[in-house]
Order: structure tokens, then C-alpha cells, then sequence
């Protein structure tokens, strides 16, 4: 970092969509921050993207509209963003750069964190094993969220994925503790509507008082977006690590984050990889999901739910891909189940938990957990092809074993899958249903599941 | 130490360059075996010790659970596990779970011979470029110390990726989707350095380094330069299959899609250690499979029962040996490893389970006789109910399926 922090540039070179180049720079640093002053006395944020020969390439979170190349003043810092931090923090709301959005003073620091974090060593990791039960069926029956994962929700446009985190947010509890929880819900480019449901859903349950809320709204400046996940996600790691709270961190929606960081690399005129994102598109979002996680020898975890719009509901999209590549799981909505009116609409052929084993079986949920959620995937994926099939030859060209498999699966997406959005499921609850489901099939249908269990379980 | 007049130091440590492959004498043909406990691997597409391998999969069809478990159970003295750009829980679970696991071959501990290459997504990608060498260095160090390695990069994409971003930040002109003209040079590079070779050295030793590369291309499209150009310099290619995975089928090996070039090389492995039908076992077996595949095509248009009795029976033992061979449960204590006579009898008891149910149709036995016998579900579940140490219970299920067959065909056992 420049130890000359504060020196001050007018010499504007260019400007060019959220950039500003400056001009006879020495000894700028790369990521430092710098403010910008406008003729009219206005002050904007930016950070430095590139240096060299002289110049230096700045982005400015707040956009460029406005700004001319004479009179218009850089200052570089000398630091590198940060966000103040401390318990006051809990209760508030933010605009998308960390800055006080309600009315309030901006609260006191304990102390200023660097909003890029720093890689966790995966030495140093706690490997994530608790059972969070959001008293979603689907989620901890068959997809399981656990402390310290990423498990993002797959959406499309229109479909009730904010419903859903909001009933994740009030309902998500660990069996057994009373571990201080806390929320940080990040809006990134969504509408006011949708950020008001969840900090009204927030206020009902009683939780906002353990919640900090970041909202860049989807009239806000574009650039911000790439501020407002890190920040967001700063102060879910001192809430973690410094505090020991378990934090739910909720990042909503992805999609326009990725959008923001393609604006910047067209304007920077860099080789564009797949659909005109950036080639580090990949690297950029790990640096975002791999903050999720619990490290050794402290107390609190972060949890993320990130959302993000598969656009025109395509999962080979590079945003959705790229970010099931580094997440351990997703939770992937239909649009199919949507539309019959099921909630949640969540596709489970289609989605994963990846650290599902590691947080459920004897001792903290059930033994049979494992075995009986398989044996309800292989049933349902059985239960898909008996429907395609019936499509063809019709019901009468069916045997009586894919007889039962169809009732199977109307039962599952009735009974089991389908829930209210205020109803909280225990495990226990969550688990008898998924026997109920399987006990529509013949004993000998049951290769998953040890015998033992379908002695003990299975409903004649 | 003194030579020849000239005093020179030695160390109880040497340097070598990454990018550099060390030397050795000459190298072998493959024609062993490398044994993962993976029937899908061992039995359908092998790998040679000395051989190259490639994984692609889009995410979530379980390439990191298929590389951990040939980590785990491959029959090598040494496993170097690169993460390159993937998530650092993985890792976490590796330092996490090999300590506590056994060698089945030695009975240490699973992390005492596994060196961990780490550079998870989120650290430097200059770092990244360079993992997958100090992988390939350290695996040939310990060849030349006449060991068998196996290595595994998960993932080779990352890597890419990797070479992708600094090339674009030297200005260097893309070739396809942007990555570098010579990502293909350095692939074939990289696959090159596996092999099993006669070392340098005295006393006289042989070692080999086997690589193993997971594929990560982008929306699962095998077309992308990076599973292209793979597929140029390796020899086992194991598909993993997006629709697979959705159904819970693990490990997603499509066995359409996959291969091996080792095939007729090991052969002769399998012949002398297992069984001399081994090569004629696995034909029929693949057949079946192959038959269904065609089948398929004509159930999805007209229904099942369009089809006759024999062709039914040819859906059916696909069904079982999908469900009683090729999948396999690695989070399962028994599952989880298979040895090679268990697998040579499995998948033999399926084809005489075939070979006896055809000539139970043609002596007048019913397609629902058969279907109802419930030797099917003990085959189906013997992969998890019968422990490698416990063959003989294969061959009751063998003496209860000549019974059963020979009740629905009417036959008389005679004492």
C-alpha cells in the first residue's frame, strides 16, 4: 500500500462507463480506495482496479454520470476499503456500501475490516457437521443445510425463491442450543418490494433486532453490487468470529452481482469468456462463497443462502454454473411444480446437499435419515419416468408396481413436499411422512433401505 | 562426499524444477491393474497402473466423491491429491476423514501415505497454474523411489482457467472461448508424465505415476475446449451423466459414453488372478447392457409391453445390474470398497442369472414367475449385505437361484 495515503489528483485522463482513469499517478496501490470530488462538491467512492505507466484505472461504485475530466478530484486513500464494525451493527439497515440507510448515526466501531476478507486455510477449517432444521421437509429431509455450508437457491424470474430464504431465515434453528443467531440479508439489485417482504417478515418473527441489512435496490447504482456481498459478508464473519453468533447469511440476487461485474469488464475492454462474462468469473464468486464456512478454535460459523435468477431458467447459464461448481449443493426451483401452485417448488432430482451425510444419521437426527431419503429419490425419479410413460400407453398399459409409483408421487409432492409458508416442521414429523410416501410401494421395492428399518418404520 | 578427487556435498533433500519431468531408464507397457474398489472403474473401465484417466462431469454428478474414493482405495503406495480451485470444505474433509480411515492393504492410516496439494478456489490463481506441476513432481519423486502413485488433480479445468486469466492479462491472442492457443501443448504435457517406468538409480527399481483428472466444463458441454482436448492425451474417459445423477445413480458413470484403452492390456491380469472368464464375463455383461440401451429407444415409443418376453427379461437384468453393479454407495461401510473376486462373482451371478432366466422362457416359465423370485432382491442388495471376507454367502445365493429357477421351470431337485 502507498504510504503517501491522502495525495490528492485532478489530472483526469478519461472516462469511460463506471471508470475513471487518472492520470500521472505514482505509487497508487492495486484495490486502494479513492474518493472522488466533483465540481459541485459531491463525494463519490471508488476503488483502483489497474496501475501502471502512470495511470491508474478507477471504478466508481456510484457510477460516473455527472463527472467531467476537468475539475473533477481523486484522492487516493492509501487504504484499501474497509467496513466499520462492531455489536451495533445488529437492528440496522445499510444502503449497499455499508453506509447508515435508517435515519440513525452511523454506529460506533470496534474496529474497520478489510471487505475482501482473507482465504481460510482448509487446515484451519472446522469441517461443517451440525444440522440446521429450517422445518422445511424438503430441505431437511432430503437436502439438508448444515453449519458452515453454501447452498444456494436455483430460481428463475416470478417464482417464490424470497418466500422461501424469509421462511429459511425465521425458522432455521439448531436442535438442542441456545447459540446466539444472527441474520444478514444482502439485497443486491433487487426490487423495493422484494427487500421490504423480507425486512417485514424479519420484523413479525421478531428477528430484526438480530439481523443487519444491506440493501442495494434495484434503482442504486450498478457498481455498488460488487461492494455489497463483501461488505455484507464482513460483518458476518466478525458477528462469527469475533462474536461467536451463528450467522445466515442470505445474498439476494447473484445474478444482478455477476451482471455488475461484466459491466465493469467490458469497460476495461478485457477478452470476454462465456455470454460476454469476464473469464475470472469463476475465481470472482469463489471469493465471495468460499467465506461460508467454520474455522477451528472459535465458536460461530457462517452459513450463506445465496439467490440467484437462472435467466430464461437455464442451469447451463454461466452465473448458475459456475456457482454450482464452487457451492456445496442447490436448491433448484421448478417452474413445472411452480406453476401447479406447490411451495415450495423445489425440483429434488435436480438438487443436492452436498454435506447432507455429515449432518444428519444417528445422534443428531435419525439413523435411518440417509437410507430413507434415498429411497424416496430413487422412487420419485421412478415415479417421473412411470408418468412420462403413462403419457404414451396411458394408465391401463401400466403394470400394478408403476401403478404404485404413481401414487407415490402424488403423494410426495401433495403431502410431503408441498407446506405453508408459516408451517415449521420437526424433523421427526419430517421424517414419518417420507415413510408414509414410501409405504405406497411393495416391501421388495425398498432396496435402499435396510430391512431393519422397514420393520420398524415401513406402514402396512 | 569424495569422487574422483572432488568433494561434493549431499543433502537429505534435492530441488527440481516443477515444469520439468524428472528422468528415468525406460518405460513398461501398463498391464496392471490399478484397483479402486469402483466396480464401474475396476470392472468396466479400468485404469493401468501408469495409465491416464479423465473425469468430466457437470457439477453435482460427483467427481469429487468418485476422486476421493480412488484416493481412498486405489492399490498405490502413494496418493497425491491436488485441489486446484475447488471448494476448501473438500479439503477440510479430506484432512478430516483420511486420518481416520485404514489402508486396507497396510492398516495405517489413509493420510500417511497421501501428500495434499492445496489452492482452494479462493486463493491466488498464479498459484493455481503452478499446483498442478508441484503435484506431478512430488508424484514422481516418490516413483523414483519405486513406489506406485496415483495422482489425482481435481480440477484440470481450474488449471485451464487459470492459464485462461493470465494469458488474457499478457494480451496473449485467445484461441477458442479465450483460452490460450497453447492450452492443448500443456495438457498433453501434463498426461505425459504418467507412466510406469524402471527408475534411475541403484538397487534396480520399478515405480509408476497414474493421473487422474477431473473435468469441470462449463454447463456439462463435453464439447468445450478443455474436455476436448483432454480426451487427445488419455485413455480411460468416465463420462459422468447430469441425467444419472438426478436419479441418485452414483457413481453417474455413464457406461455408454465412457471407455477404457487399458482394457485388453489388463485382460490378461484379470485372467490369471481372478478368473480365466473374466474377459467373457465382462463382454456379456457390457452386452446386456448395450441390448437395453437399443430397447430403450423402442419403449420410450411404444411402451414395454410391445416388446416379448425375452427382451423383457433383457430390461429387467439391466435394471439389476445397474442396481446391483454399477451402483455403488461410498458412504456405506461395506459398499464403500468392493475387491475383485467379489466383483467378478457379482456380475457373474447376474449373467447366469440372465443365461438361466432366458432358458427358463423358452421351457415355458413365465416372465411374472421370474420376476417374482426373490433371489432378485438378494442380488440386488448383496453389493451392501455381503462383506469381502464373506464370498461363501454369494454361493448360497447362487445354490437359492438354481433352486428358484428350477421351481418356476417345474424341475425337480434331486438330493
Amino acid at each position: 500500500m502507498s504510504n503517501q495515503g491522502g495525495v490528492q489528483y485532478s489530472k483526469i485522463a478519461e472516462i469511460k462507463g463506471p471508470l475513471v482513469i487518472v492520470d500521472g499517478v505514482d505509487n497508487a496501490a492495486f484495490d486502494e480506495l479513492v474518493e472522488i470530488e466533483t465540481t459541485e462538491g459531491e463525494r463519490r467512492l471508488g476503488k483502483v482496479l489497474e496501475v501502471g505507466n502512470g495511470k491508474a484505472v478507477v471504478q466508481v461504485f456510484e457510477g460516473t454520470t455527472g463527472l467531467s475530466v476537468s475539475g473533477t478530484n481523486a484522492k487516493f486513500v492509501g487504504k484499501v476499503m474497509e467496513m466499520p464494525v462492531s455489536e451495533q451493527v445488529l437492528g440496522r439497515v445499510f444502503d449497499g456500501l455499508g453506509r447508515a440507510k435508517d435515519g440513525l448515526p452511523e454506529p460506533v466501531a470496534d474496529s474497520f475490516l478489510d471487505i475482501n476478507g482473507a482465504p481460510m486455510n482448509p487446515e484451519q477449517r472446522e469441517y461443517p457437521k451440525d444440522f440446521i432444521q429450517t422445518g422445511v421437509s424438503v430441505i431437511d429431509g432430503m437436502l439438508t443445510l448444515v453449519r458452515g455450508q453454501k447452498l444456494p437457491i436455483f430460481s428463475g424470474s416470478g417464482m417464490s425463491h424470497n418466500i422461501l430464504a424469509a421462511q429459511i431465515a425465521r425458522q432455521a434453528a439448531i436442535i438442542g442450543t441456545d447459540d446466539s443467531f444472527a441474520v444478514v440479508f444482502a439485497a443486491i439489485g433487487v426490487q423495493y418490494s422484494e427487500a421490504e417482504y423480507f425486512k417485514r417478515s424479519l420484523e413479525e418473527s421478531g428477528a430484526l433486532k438480530r439481523s443487519v441489512l444491506f440493501l442495494n435496490l434495484a434503482d442504486d447504482p450498478a457498481i455498488e453490487r460488487i461492494i455489497t456481498p463483501r461488505v455484507a459478508l464482513t460483518v458476518a464473519e466478525y458477528l462469527a468470529y469475533d462474536l461467536g453468533m451463528h450467522v445466515l447469511v442470505i445474498l439476494t440476487d447473484m445474478t444482478n452481482y455477476a451482471e455488475a461485474l461484466r459491466e465493469i469488464s467490458a469497460a476495461r475492454e478485457e477478452v470476454p469468456g462465456r455470454k460476454g462474462y469476464p473469464g475470472y468469473l469463476y475465481t470472482d464468486l469463489s471469493t465471495i462463497y468460499e467465506r461460508a464456512g467454520r474455522l477451528k478454535g472459535k465458536k460461530g460459523s457462517v452459513t450463506q443462502v445465496p439467490i440467484l435468477t437462472m435467466p430464461s431458467d437455464d442451469i447451463t447459464h454461466p452465473i448458475p454454473d459456475l456457482t454450482g461448481y464452487i457451492t456445496e449443493g442447490q436448491l433448484v426451483l421448478g417452474r413445472d411444480l411452480f406453476r401447479q401452485g406447490v411451495y415450495p417448488p423445489i425440483n429434488i432430482l435436480m438438487s443436492l446437499s452436498r454435506i447432507m451425510k455429515d449432518g444428519i444419521g444417528e445422534g443428531s437426527t435419525r439413523a435411518d435419515h440417509q437410507e430413507i431419503s434415498n429411497q424416496n429419490y430413487d422412487a420419485y425419479s421412478r415415479a417421473q419416468e412411470v408418468r412420462a410413460l403413462a403419457g404414451i400407453v396411458g394408465k391401463a398399459g401400466l403394470t400394478p408396481v408403476d401403478l404404485n409409483y404413481m401414487n407415490f408421487g402424488d403423494e410426495f409432492e401433495k403431502k410431503f413436499l408441498t407446506q405453508a409458508i408459516d408451517e415449521n416442521r420437526t424433523i421427526e414429523e419430517t421424517l414419518g411422512l417420507q415413510w408414509n410416501c414410501v409405504s405406497n410401494l411393495p416391501k421388495n421395492e425398498l432396496t435402499k433401505v435396510k430391512d431393519k428399518y422397514v420393520d420398524q418404520y415401513y406402514k402396512e | 562426499m569424495e569422487k574422483d578427487g572432488q568433494t561434493s556435498t549431499l543433502m537429505m533433500w534435492h530441488k527440481w524444477p516443477v515444469r520439468q519431468p524428472r528422468p528415468y531408464l525406460k518405460r513398461y507397457d501398463p498391464t496392471v491393474p490399478l484397483l479402486t474398489g469402483q466396480r464401474v472403474i475396476d470392472t468396466f473401465f479400468p485404469l493401468a497402473k501408469g495409465g491416464t484417466g479423465s473425469i468430466p462431469g457437470a457439477f453435482g454428478t460427483g467427481k469429487t466423491v468418485t476422486l476421493h474414493q480412488i484416493a481412498k482405495w486405489a492399490d498405490s503406495q502413494v496418493v497425491v491429491y491436488i485441489g486446484c480451485g475447488e471448494r476448501g470444505n473438500e479439503m477440510t474433509e479430506v484432512l478430516v476423514e483420511f486420518p481416520e480411515l485404514k489402508d486396507p492393504r497396510t492398516g495405517k492410516p489413509l493420510m500417511d501415505r497421501t501428500v495434499l496439494v492445496a489452492n482452494t478456489s479462493n486463493m491466488p490463481v498464479a498459484a493455481r497454474e503452478a499446483s498442478i506441476y508441484t503435484g506431478v513432481t512430488i508424484a514422481e519423486y516418490y516413483r523414483d523411489m519405486g513406489y506406485d502413485v496415483v495422482l489425482v488433480a481435481d480440477s484440470t479445468s481450474r488449471w485451464a482457467e487459470a492459464l485462461r486469466e493470465m494469458s488474457g492479462r499478457l494480451e496473449e491472442m485467445p484461441a477458442e472461448e479465450g483460452y490460450p492457443s497453447y492450452l492443448a501443448s500443456r495438457l498433453a504435457e501434463f498426461y505425459e508424465r504418467a507412466g510406469r517406468v524402471q527408475a534411475k538409480g541403484s538397487p534396480e527399481r520399478d515405480g509408476s505415476v497414474s493421473l487422474v483428472g477431473a473435468v469441470s466444463p462449463s454447463g456439462g458441454d463435453f464439447t468445450e475446449p478443455v474436455t476436448t482436448h483432454t480426451m487427445r492425451f488419455i485413455k480411460t474417459f468416465w463420462a459422468l451423466d447430469a441425467s444419472l445423477a438426478y436419479s441418485r445413480h452414483y457413481p453417474s458413470i455413464n457406461w455408454m459414453n465412457s471407455y477404457s484403452g487399458y482394457l485388453a492390456d489388463i485382460a490378461k491380469w484379470w485372467s490369471e488372478n481372478i478368473s480365466k472368464d473374466w474377459l467373457d464375463i465382462r463382454s456379456q455383461t457390457y452386452g446386456i447392457l448395450q441390448r437395453e440401451d437399443t430397447l430403450k429407444e423402442i419403449v420410450k415409443l411404444l411402451g414395454p409391453e410391445a416388446l416379448p418376453d425375452e427382451e423383457k427379461l433383457i430390461l429387467e437384468v439391466a435394471r439389476m445390474i445397474k442396481i446391483g453393479i454399477l451402483q455403488q454407495n461410498s458412504f456405506d461401510d461395506v459398499d464403500t470398497y468392493c475387491s475383485p473376486e467379489k466383483q467378478f462373482k457379482l456380475m457373474k451371478l447376474q449373467v447366469d442369472f440372465y443365461n438361466k432366466g432366458q432358458q427358463a422362457l423358452k421351457d415355458g416359465a413365465s416372465l411374472a414367475d421370474i420376476r417374482s423370485m426373490n433371489v432378485i432382491s438378494l442380488l440386488l442388495k448383496a453389493r451392501m449385505d455381503v462383506k469381502d471376507d464373506e464370498m461363501p454367502k454369494l454361493d448360497k445365493i447362487e445354490t437359492d437361484m438354481i433352486e428358484q429357477f428350477n421351481s418356476v421351470t417345474g424341475v425337480k431337485v434331486e438330493n
